[in-house]
């Protein structure tokens, strides 16, 4: 039978095989978008169908808003993605044969990705984050320069660390629950585990915990195990960046709140509030930091996604209803806005014909509509109102100030930093002499402008159902 | 009959940490893929005694995998690759192999105070198992930050692996168990093979990883 749960499991996983077969490469760009379409519609009628839990898979609060958000901005990024393949066959960085590859590994992806989500099973959710962060892998190193060759060995020694030290985490789980749940499947089943918590072993729980953390934490790109994240976005392509920044370190975050939910449920175990708070303000002021000794725009934003990861893990280890809310709105404008600046940065390093910023100058006298879009982007991930991450930064900030003073003065310390060096990156890139060619640009401003419209109106009101689903999930938060 | 079961595990777990230190020890490549066999075949042995005393037969597949991919066909393959590169010779440790093992040492402390203590509900076995696995996953890790070659890295992370696959096995009826080494062992095969070692031969003739950072992308002379 069709339900939208399996749908959205399947359309990719036969688009992969169909993808790797079509030679015509316009063909398989217009199938990655069809394919991306329908899963996307797959996932929002998730919303309006009947929630399922199986020992495998599961749709709860939780997860129901992620996938559509994943969904959605891989539908995006594949109509991106079509606009700018072809400047790239045109310039001979990308073959045919090569784009074949990129398009099934792209679908590969977004299946690997919604498996992750949906899955009750804590393997599978394994299975699905690592094969989404391997096809990423090989799509880094897919042009084959001695800097994407690098990136990608980078990327894959990290995170073949991280797929190991999460494993071992879930073998431990695996182990505490089996002694309450019996063998077997129920005992890997995340919904089963929650209900029975609070009887499981709570030293090897918060022990599971930190292998998980440093596991799925050197994914999600937390210092000091971030140093993949910077080279795999700049020298890969930039829809791949677009969708690590904007949905890959979410869904490892996710996967890592799944298991930071087993221990709210259970009194007894480690404070790793505490853990987290401290990662996530170290993530923020580094990439703070760091971001003023930028020279290529992509690492620039690479940056920024370790700093947003910084400021999301930092709500989530404060935890409480406020704090969490702020996360997850936090985590859902993120990805809309990183991705959204992602595909800017991709039609400017296109027409401009390079990533250095130094390079990049006069952008809105020569592309004035390219330049608004980035603007705007940057200006909302910088954190001005009326943007949603406004909303999301300024909650965290006010809860945090009213319980932990001192915390709240680095975190403002870090957004302020971070609110600086992109300002002044900006204003390099916007203004000043017109440099390289003013070419048009051959690219649909519709995914950008989605994008940022999405991002202003959560700014301005949030709908009630979003605003219900934050509610239940920050509660199971703790 | 029930310490008899209980030592033989303890031997061949025990065996499987005694040959980490031999390799993070090996300061040659070729040495170092001849201690790995010798290890992936101990695995296969540690996990066939599992599916024997556990009663779950589905783990013979599990030692069957790793017994003819990790024990045979991956080493065999990594020597030729070795051969053709002509890097048998060489092997560059970051760190001097006294250290190492020093540093290898204080890991297995480490393992054995993070998991003897915890999980009281589980057998005695079962914790030993887990120490004795967590201990060859961190010395795997530590093999992979002391080498700077990219052959060597591989062998560090499939040492690790097999730490993992000792810590799966070693849980009683935990699911999925022969998938994930399947599906690891698949992925080794595919990175060790097809991509990177590949690529990296084609565009430097040198797997030292240590060329591959002359690239690094911010350097001022990209301006």
């Amino acid at each position: 039978m069709i339900t939208p749960l399996n749908a959205i499991l399947w359309i990719p996983a036969f688009a992969v095989p169909l993808l790797a077969l079509v030679p015509n490469y316009r063909a398989g760009a217009a199938i990655n978008v069809i394919a991306s379409g329908l899963t996307f519609a797959a996932g929002v009628s998730l919303l309006f169908a009947e929630r399922v839990r199986s020992d495998i898979l599961i749709i709860d609060d939780f997860n129901i808003f992620l996938v559509t958000v994943t969904t959605f901005v891989a539908f995006t990024t594949s109509i991106f993605s079509a606009s700018y393949i072809g400047h790239e066959l045109e310039t001979g960085r990308l073959t045919p044969v090569f784009l074949r590859f990129y398009h099934a590994l792209y679908q590969a992806m977004i299946g690997a990705m919604n498996v992750a989500l949906v899955a009750n099973n804590i393997g599978l959710m394994w299975v699905g984050v690592e094969v989404a962060t391997l096809s990423t892998v090989m799509m880094v190193g897919i042009y084959r320069t001695p800097e994407a060759v690098e990136a990608a060995w980078k990327y894959f020694i990290l995170g073949s660390v991280g797929i190991a030290l999460a494993f071992f985490g879930t073998i431990l789980v695996y182990l505490v629950a089996q002694d309450v749940l019996g063998e077997g499947l129920p005992a890997m089943a995340w919904d089963l585990m929650v209900q029975k918590a609070a009887s499981f072993d709570p030293r090897m729980l918060s022990l599971a915990f930190v292998f998980l953390l440093v596991g799925y934490g050197t994914k999600v790109g937390l210092a000091p195990f971030h140093a993949w994240l910077p080279d795999a976005h700049a020298e890969g392509p930039t829809p791949i960046s677009a969708v690590l920044s904007g949905l890959l370190l979410n869904v490892a975050l996710y996967a890592l709140l799944r298991f930071k939910m087993l221990l709210a449920a259970n009194p007894g175990t480690l404070n790793v509030g505490i853990i987290m708070i401290v990662l996530g303000l170290v993530s923020l002021v580094f990439a703070a930091f760091m971001l003023f000794r930028r020279r290529d725009i992509k690492r620039l934003f690479a940056y920024s996604s370790i700093e947003h990861m910084g400021i999301i893990t930092f709500a989530f280890g404060m935890g409480g209803a406020l704090a969490n809310f702020a996360g997850l709105l936090h985590m859902t404008m993120h990805s809309l806005t990183k991705s959204a600046i992602f595909f800017a940065v991709g039609h400017v390093t296109q027409v401009k014909g390079t990533q250095q910023i130094a390079r990049i100058t006069g952008l809105s006298v020569s592309h004035p509509v390219l330049a608004v879009g980035l603007a705007l982007g940057v200006l909302a991930i910088a954190g001005l109102p009326p943007f949603g991450v406004f909303l999301s930064e300024f909650l965290l900030v006010s809860s945090t100030f009213a319980r932990q003073p001192l915390l709240a003065l680095v975190l403002v310390a870090g957004l302020l930093i971070a609110f600086g060096a992109l300002v002044l990156r900006l204003q390099q890139v916007l203004f000043g002499k017109p440099s390289g060619s003013s070419g048009q640009v051959k690219a649909s401003y519709v995914p950008l402008f989605l994008h940022l419209g999405f991002v202003l109106v959560a700014g301005l009101w949030l709908p009630e159902p979003i605003v219900r689903w934050f509610r239940v999930v920050a509660a199971q938060l703790g | 009959m029930r310490s008899l079961q209980f030592d033989i595990a303890h031997l061949l777990a025990g065996g499987m940490l005694v040959l980490s230190f031999l390799l993070i020890y090996q300061d040659r490549i070729s040495a170092t893929l001849n201690v790995f066999a010798l290890q992936a075949i101990t695995l296969a042995l540690a996990v066939a005694w599992q599916a024997h005393f556990q009663n779950a037969p589905h783990l013979y597949v599990t030692a069957a995998v790793a017994l003819a991919v990790k024990g045979f066909v991956i080493p065999a393959a990594l020597h030729r690759i070795v051969r053709r590169l002509e890097i048998h010779r060489e092997i560059e440790q970051v760190i001097g192999g006294g250290p190492t093992m020093i540093l290898g040492l204080g890991l297995v402390a480490l393992s054995i105070s993070l998991v003897m203590p915890v999980g009281a509900g589980l057998s005695l076995i079962a914790r030993e198992d887990l120490a004795f696995a967590l201990a060859v996953i961190l010395l795997g890790l530590l093999m992979m930050v002391t080498r700077r070659n990219a052959v060597t890295q591989i062998v560090g992370f499939m040492s690790l692996e097999n730490g993992l696959v000792l810590a799966a096995t070693g849980a009683r009826g935990m699911p999925l168990v022969v998938e994930f080494s399947v599906a690891f062992s698949i992925l080794i095969a595919f990175f060790v093979f097809g991509v990177f070692v590949f690529r990296i031969r084609e565009r430097f003739d040198t797997v030292d990883v240590s060329a591959l950072d002359r690239f690094r992308g911010e350097r001022s002379d990209h301006l």
